[in-house]
């Protein structure tokens, strides 16, 4: 499994137990006094599962798994995989951390943010997809 | 890979880029104050990635990993293969494209009609497929 995979595999698991703790406080909402910008979470834990965890572990496993690139590049352009990494973590970081302040408190320097993390996660995506289209092919 | 799956994984793949497009212009709305837009692209942005992504990669290289050798009956042919992935890309358009023709109300209806056949295609294509390996202790 290449060091990529690894860190793809482990974070998405990270996620997996975030995402699930925080869908345990956002059921908790009804019985407790909890902050507005932890109500306001929904979507950010919706995407902390789906992106973090699900989506995450695929682009890990794809990564691994699918049919060589070429005989020099196994996976593609490394650099490329790297960035997709690095931008979809960061991207749903900020994400999940300014989208409840937002709701709660909107403001430029927020919404700036937000904008951020909306740019480094399609980055992310294309990026995949950039990177995994060539190696989807008949042998 | 086989060349239903190479289909399956390539149109997952502009799903998926479509679907973060879409995720990407939703984020970045509410960044700027402009949720209007939100309720009409959320159902397009979750059929894409619920279905046009995620469900489409695992019918993909479930058709590329799953064993075939000695397999007898329909799953030896590639044609449910195939309905599948017609279906199943036929219902995604439709589905994604409903909340756009709301003077249509069939075409939800039928895209997920069109989802159904497409599970029940990729069901018969994979049955036979699943069993044991006489290899693997689990």
């Amino acid at each position: 499994m290449p060091p990529l995979t690894r860190w793809y595999i482990k974070t998405a698991l990270v996620y997996l137990v975030a995402a699930l703790v925080g869908a345990v406080v956002l059921a908790s909402a009804p019985l407790l006094q909890l902050p507005a910008p932890l109500i306001a979470a929904g979507p950010a834990q919706i995407h902390a599962f789906v992106v973090g965890w699900l989506t995450q572990l695929i682009f890990g496993v794809a990564y691994w798994m699918f049919p060589k690139f070429s005989a020099e590049r196994h996976r593609g352009l490394n650099s490329v995989a790297v960035a997709t990494y690095i931008l979809l973590n960061a991207g749903l970081l900020l994400r999940v951390v300014v989208e409840p302040w937002q709701a709660v408190h909107p403001g430029p320097w927020l919404g700036r943010l937000l904008m951020v993390a909306a740019l480094a996660q399609w980055l992310a995506g294309v990026g995949f997809v950039v990177n995994t289209w060539p190696r989807v092919r008949t042998k | 890979m086989p060349r239903v799956s190479t289909w399956f994984v390539r149109s997952s793949l502009l799903c998926l880029a479509l679907g973060f497009t879409l995720g990407a212009l939703m984020l970045a709305a509410k960044g700027v104050g402009r949720t209007a837009l939100i309720p009409r692209l959320l159902p397009v942005h979750i059929e894409l990635l619920l279905v046009g992504w995620m469900v489409q990669l695992g019918m993909g290289v479930a058709q590329w990993i799953l064993p075939r050798f000695g397999v007898q009956g329909v799953a030896r042919g590639a044609a449910p293969a195939w309905l599948a992935f017609a279906m199943l890309n036929g219902g995604v358009v439709l589905v994604a494209a409903a909340p756009v023709f709301p003077s249509l109300p069939g075409m939800l209806l039928a895209g997920r009609t069109a989802e159904v056949v497409a599970g029940a295609a990729f069901l018969a294509s994979v049955w036979a497929r699943v069993r044991a390996s006489g290899l693997s202790a689990m």
